[in-house]
This record gives structure tokens, C-alpha cells and sequence, in this order.
């Protein structure tokens, strides 16, 4: 299972990866650190021309270069990725960012928790209810 | 404050099934129902007998429906710019991959499996509550409106 991780603090990262190999061994976490690495991870240009396509994308809203808005729109519009389910994590609570990303056509948004154990909870969650119990689009046929 | 959600079904079982799960959860939840897509965007839209309702805040939509199927009713709600915010969820008893994907590629926010045994319906309705209802932020009730 690949799951992609676009997210900047590197505090973050670390928790998720940690709290993802609790939660699910068998997950690959890719990490970007910004929107135009997101793209081009997605996109399989430059450097990843061997990324394989993920199953999951965990989306930060406030990136640099390309911020999380941005990145979601692209993914979203583009019809060979648009199907790829997109989580917004953000440590953001204004409606507006929430409002924005379901019109964007994000398939959820959840806040990032401060709390470690809140931080844990949540990635087993994301992975109970989206890696276990819901349907994700089926592998993408080889090109 | 209560917790709006729209169920999009045809199948009397179905919605009975459902309603008693819903009713197992500790969320406050109003339950509404459609039986097909013409009288789910009639609800939404607040058309004929519907001019009272509230704005849902999930959906739960069935594939194969009367009158209008389900992914024609997904695909006029995610073109819509005052309706497309409100999350979808698919739950539909088809196993096609080709299901899964178009429901995506409409923007879908989720796709389940509708189960056959009431245990795993309980279940999977328990998973709504506790991801869907207590984690994900909803967008605000009438935002947008």
C-alpha cells in the first residue's frame, strides 16, 4: 500500500511515519516536502520517474512553493488523478480553509492533532476506515 | 447540534438497516431518506414538499437507483458549486472496479461496500460515526448556501 505524504515540519513527518508503522506495517510512506515535489512525484517527472501511483495522498494546506490548495486543485482536474482519494491534515480550523477544500473536491478533511497520542489515534484511524474498510480505486492499469 | 444526514436508497431493508445503526450511535443525528435521485435533489434543492429541508451534512448514496441513478445524482451535485461541498459516501452493494473508479473520478469522498450481513452493516455504519461524524471536519451547515 503507497501512500503519499506531502507535508513541510519535519516533526510531523516523523510522527506519521512512526504512527503509520504502528498502525500498518505493510503502508509505504513517500514523503514531499512541497506542492511542485508533490506534482512531479504524481506525475512521475524528474526524480520520480519510478514512483509508483498512490493509494492515498495526505495533503498539508500550507506548504511553500506550491501550497496545499494548489496541489489539490491540479490532482483534482487532471483526469488521470483525480480519482486518487486526497486527505486534507492540516493544523487549520478557519471554515474557510474547510469549506475551500471540499469545494476543491477534497475527499476529507481532518484537523492535525498537537498531542502525540491524539497525532497516533488519528493515523490509526485514516488507516481503519480508509486502508481497511473503504473501497480505494483499483491499481492503475500499466501505461 | 444535530448531525444532518441524507440517505439515498431504494431498498427497504436497506434503510431499515441502516436506521437502526444510525440509531446505535451516540452522535445526534437526523436521519432523512430519499428513495431516488429525483427526490434527493429535490430535498436538496428545497423543491415541492421538501421547501423546509436542511442543508445535509453527508450524504449516503446507493448506486442503483430509480428514475435517476446514483451516479448521474453524484455527478450533478459535484458540478454544482452550492451543493458540491457536502460530502458523499457510496455505499453500494457492487463489486465492480469500474464502479469504484467512475465514483472517484465523480468525486465521490468515499466509496464502502454495502454489506449483507447486518453485523458488518452495524459495523461499517459505526466506522461512519466514528471517522466520518467525531473526526473529519464537516463543512459548516449553510456556508456557501
Amino acid at each position: 500500500m503507497d501512500i503519499l505524504l506531502v507535508e513541510d515540519s519535519p516533526g510531523d513527518i516523523r510522527l506519521t511515519l512512526e504512527a503509520f508503522r504502528d498502525a500498518n506495517p505493510s503502508v509505504r510512506l513517500h514523503v514531499v516536502n512541497d506542492g511542485v515535489e508533490a506534482m512531479a512525484f504524481l506525475r512521475r517527472e524528474g526524480g520520480h520517474a519510478q514512483a509508483p501511483r498512490p493509494e492515498l495522498v495526505l495533503l498539508d494546506l500550507n506548504m511553500p512553493k506550491m501550497d496545499g490548495r494548489e496541489v489539490l486543485a491540479q490532482i483534482k482536474k487532471d483526469e488521470s488523478l483525480n480519482l486518487i482519494p486526497t486527505i486534507i491534515l492540516t493544523t487549520s480550523e478557519a471554515d474557510k480553509d474547510i469549506l475551500e477544500s471540499y469545494q476543491l473536491q477534497a475527499n476529507c478533511y481532518l484537523r492535525k492533532p498537537v498531542e502525540l497520542e491524539a497525532f497516533e489515534g488519528l493515523v490509526k484511524q485514516i488507516n481503519d476506515f480508509w486502508l481497511t474498510m473503504a473501497r480505494l480505486p483499483p491499481p492503475a492499469l500499466p501505461t | 447540534m444535530a448531525i444532518e444526514v441524507l440517505i439515498v436508497e431504494d431498498n427497504p431493508g436497506d434503510v431499515r438497516l441502516l436506521q437502526e445503526a444510525f440509531h446505535n450511535l451516540e452522535n445526534l443525528i437526523h436521519l432523512h431518506l430519499a428513495e431516488d435521485g429525483v427526490a434527493a435533489m429535490a430535498f436538496l434543492k428545497r423543491e415541492g414538499v421538501q421547501s423546509q429541508s436542511p442543508r445535509p451534512d453527508l450524504i449516503i448514496l446507493d448506486l442503483n437507483l430509480p428514475k435517476m441513478n446514483g451516479r448521474e445524482f453524484l455527478a450533478l451535485i459535484k458540478a454544482d458549486d452550492n451543493l458540491k461541498m457536502v460530502p458523499i459516501i457510496i455505499l453500494s452493494s457492487s463489486e465492480a472496479d469500474a464502479d469504484v473508479s467512475l465514483s472517484y473520478q465523480l468525486h465521490a469522498n468515499c466509496f464502502l461496500r454495502k454489506p449483507t450481513q447486518w453485523d458488518a452493516f452495524d459495523a461499517i455504519v459505526r466506522n461512519i460515526g466514528a471517522f466520518w461524524l467525531a473526526k473529519t471536519r464537516l463543512p459548516q451547515q449553510g456556508v456557501g448556501a
